[in-house]
């Protein structure tokens, strides 16, 4: 079967003289070369000049908090589930009581661990979260020497409570519309279901 | 005594001493090495003699490139103590008697040779290019073009004996 | 006589340094030129531009480890790179770098030594560089440093012969084997490249070969034999066989220029009229600028052209560059000797 039309058969013909003399190749060559000498490189110098990147560019996850600070991981399962690289391990605890304002569900992560040397970066567990609780970010992923240090627990992965990463640029308007409805399950927090089970009781 | 008196000797002490060395190293690629800076004392000589040109000539030729090929071939072989062939003693004898019937004959020689420096090292052009091409193409023309037809004899033998098949 | 002596001192020590110091900027140039060649930048992190890659190479040589391999033979293990460097140092002594310098009346050749066989002195020098490799190949006790050695040998006696016969045609034009002449003679007429030109690129390729420069590198061919000659050497004694190379270069490059582009003669010096000792700074600087120009040249041909199969050097060298050579002795005999052929043929018919 012809995949392309670009194949050249080979053919030993006897070169010419001009040909055997080698020096119009050799000519030729070194134009090319002196020709790129002059040309601008390529080359962006990496920790002065960062390159210009997508806004959908997924780098290192987060692990998002509600508006009241709460971490939004339910720890159900699905991101290590829909990992092709099998990076995601999770352990689930219980949450006991006056941790309300810490953990957003009834169940939690205790341990969350994604190993960034496996991670392919492909966004599925983004895809997979139910909960709008991992999310990949534009940041990039800092090596290091050590294996150990490239599996990312939660003290890495859980956005700083003061600092949270805006995504919200990263999100198409139907997604933002979607989000600003209170009545849909997926966008209440704690307090806000606590609201509603208040509003309905009177 | 001038400087060059001193040179020379300095010279004829580094050549023969090199020259011993050459004989009793036990390595042979020491021994192309001590034959090397054989080389270079002689070349030091003809520097003496006002022979410039025949000075950078034998560097050139002997030892930069016969004793290259000497070395080439040395360190090609594989000279180890282990392998080492057990020698008769025949060879040794008849290499005393040889070195003893020359030695003869140069002892006879250097007695009845001239004293002192050679006429040549008193006057300054003598050793130049320009000099020694006259020479050698004016009065030894015919002996010249003998050795040319003589090294074309050892290269056509060269060849011939490089070839693997004659049909 | 003192004055002469502290003169010659001070040129002695400034060839030295200026050598060493363009051998440790070649090596900057190359990664530079080599970078530019393959679009990239090159190193750029030391210094403004990456000026200062040079030290920082140098200060890594020292530093590393020594390894003298317990089984090889220490003193010839030391000698080959020694001879290497000694060898290359050793042939700049006969170019001439400019014109005179006069102070107070006394004139000062900007030359070391002006002997009358300078281009033997050269060839002389070259032909014994061969050994700082096969010395320091041999006592490494290694078969790929061997096997370099063995290659650096026959390339360079083959190249040399090719070398001699370009030279030969070159000197049968000027007639004497004094650098300074063969400069001087260049001064006011045309540069010898002109007359040459045949015999200007056998050369050029010969000196490729000689300096062991790409595309003629089989010695230290790292895709066939490790690193060639220096694959055991650690620590400065790399460094110095890497020096040994690139102050050949510049050396060679010296030579190119003045034995056929004129040396440090400038274009129309005459018309100028400078006085002097400017027009002898200037004649240095134009020198170098040419000298520049062929080790960029050198880079060049390195980062452009492919490294030669041995079979192919060898084809190269004994039957195509020895017989191309003996034809440019020949035609520049019948040229000099033109007018004597006619008349002998005007006598005959």
């Amino acid at each position: 079967m012809q995949l392309t039309d670009r194949k050249k058969v080979v053919v030993k013909k006897e070169m010419s003289l001009m040909e055997k003399l080698y020096i119009p190749a050799i000519t030729q060559g070194m134009t090319i070369t002196l020709k790129h000498f002059f040309k601008k490189g390529a080359t962006v110098r990496y920790p002065e000049v960062k390159r210009e990147i997508a806004e959908t560019y997924r780098g290192q996850h987060v692990l998002k908090r509600d508006e009241q600070g709460a971490e939004r991981c339910t720890a159900c399962g699905l991101c290590a589930v829909a990992c092709p690289a099998e990076a995601i391990t999770m352990e689930s605890a219980e949450r006991r009581k006056g941790e309300e304002n810490l953990y957003r569900e009834e169940k939690y992560a205790s341990i969350y661990e994604i190993n960034m040397l496996r991670c392919i970066f492909c966004g599925l567990c983004e895809e997979a979260c139910p909960k709008e609780a991992i999310f990949l970010t534009d940041r990039i992923v800092p090596v290091s020497g050590n294996r150990k240090d490239m599996i990312y627990g939660k003290d890495k992965l859980v956005e700083d409570i003061n600092h949270p990463i805006d995504l919200s640029y990263r999100q198409t308007k139907a997604v933002a519309e979607f989000k600003k409805d209170k009545t849909k399950a997926h966008n209440q927090t704690w307090k806000d279901k606590q609201n509603l089970i208040k509003e309905k009781s009177h | 005594m001038p400087i060059t008196q001193y040179i020379f000797f300095f010279l004829t002490f580094v050549a023969i001493f090199s020259a011993i060395l050459v004989v009793i190293d036990k390595n042979p690629v020491h021994s192309v090495l001590y034959l090397i800076v054989t080389f270079f004392a002689l070349a030091g000589h003809y520097l003496l003699l006002n022979a410039q040109f025949l000075a950078a000539v034998h560097i050139i030729v002997y030892a930069g490139a016969i004793m290259v090929l000497f070395l080439y071939v040395i360190m090609m072989l594989n000279l180890n103590k282990e392998i080492e062939p057990h020698k008769k003693n025949i060879p040794k004898f008849a290499a005393v008697i040889a070195a003893g019937v020359f030695m003869l004959c140069l002892i006879a020689l250097l007695t009845n040779a001239q004293k002192g420096m050679l006429p040549a090292a008193q006057n300054e052009n003598i050793g130049l290019v320009e000099n020694l091409g006259k020479v050698l193409f004016r009065e030894y023309m015919l002996p010249f073009e003998v050795s040319s037809i003589l090294f074309l004899a050892a290269m056509v033998g060269a060849v011939f004996l490089s070839k693997k098949e004659i049909n | 006589m003192l004055i002469f002596i502290i003169y010659k001192t001070i040129l002695v020590l400034l060839v030295f340094l200026i050598s060493l110091g363009i051998a440790a900027y070649s090596t900057y140039a190359e990664r530079k030129v080599a970078a530019f060649m393959q679009d990239r930048i090159g190193p750029d992190r030391a210094g403004p531009f990456g000026i200062l890659q040079p030290i920082a190479d140098g200060v890594k040589m020292f530093m590393k480890e020594e390894i003298i391999p317990t089984v090889s033979s220490k003193f010839l293990f030391i000698l080959g790179p020694s001879l290497a460097m000694l060898t290359a140092l050793m042939s700049g002594v006969v170019i001439p770098w400019g014109g005179h310098l006069t102070f107070g009346g006394q004139t000062f050749p900007l030359q070391i030594t002006d002997i009358n066989i300078g281009m033997l002195y050269v060839f002389a020098v070259v032909s014994f560089g061969v050994y700082g490799i096969m010395i320091g190949g041999w006592a490494s006790n290694n078969k790929y440093s061997l096997l370099g050695a063995l290659r650096a040998s026959s390339q360079m006696i083959s190249y040399e012969i090719a070398m001699g016969l370009a030279l030969v045609a070159l000197i049968m034009k000027t007639g004497t084997l004094s650098l300074g002449q063969i400069v001087a003679q260049q001064g006011d007429g045309l540069w010898n490249i002109f007359y040459q030109p045949l015999g200007f690129l056998i050369f050029l390729i010969c000196a490729f070969a000689e300096t062991n420069r790409a595309p003629f590198d089989l010695p230290e061919c790292e895709t066939e034999l490790v690193g060639g000659y220096h694959t055991e050497y650690s620590s400065m004694k790399l460094g110095f066989y890497l020096f040994a190379e690139y102050i050949n270069m510049f050396v060679s490059s010296a030579i190119i220029s003045s034995l056929y582009f004129g040396g440090f003669n400038i274009p129309f010096q005459s018309h100028f009229g400078f006085d002097g000792n400017l027009l002898s700074l200037l004649q240095v600087v134009f020198f170098f600028g040419k000298i520049f120009f062929f080790i960029f040249f050198y880079m060049w041909i390195r980062w452009t052209i492919p490294r030669f199969r041995y079979d192919q050097l060898m084809f190269l060298g004994w039957r195509i560059l020895i017989p191309l050579s003996i034809l440019n002795i020949l035609v520049t005999g019948v040229i000099m000797m033109r007018h004597e052929i006619f008349y002998y043929l005007s006598n005959i018919f």
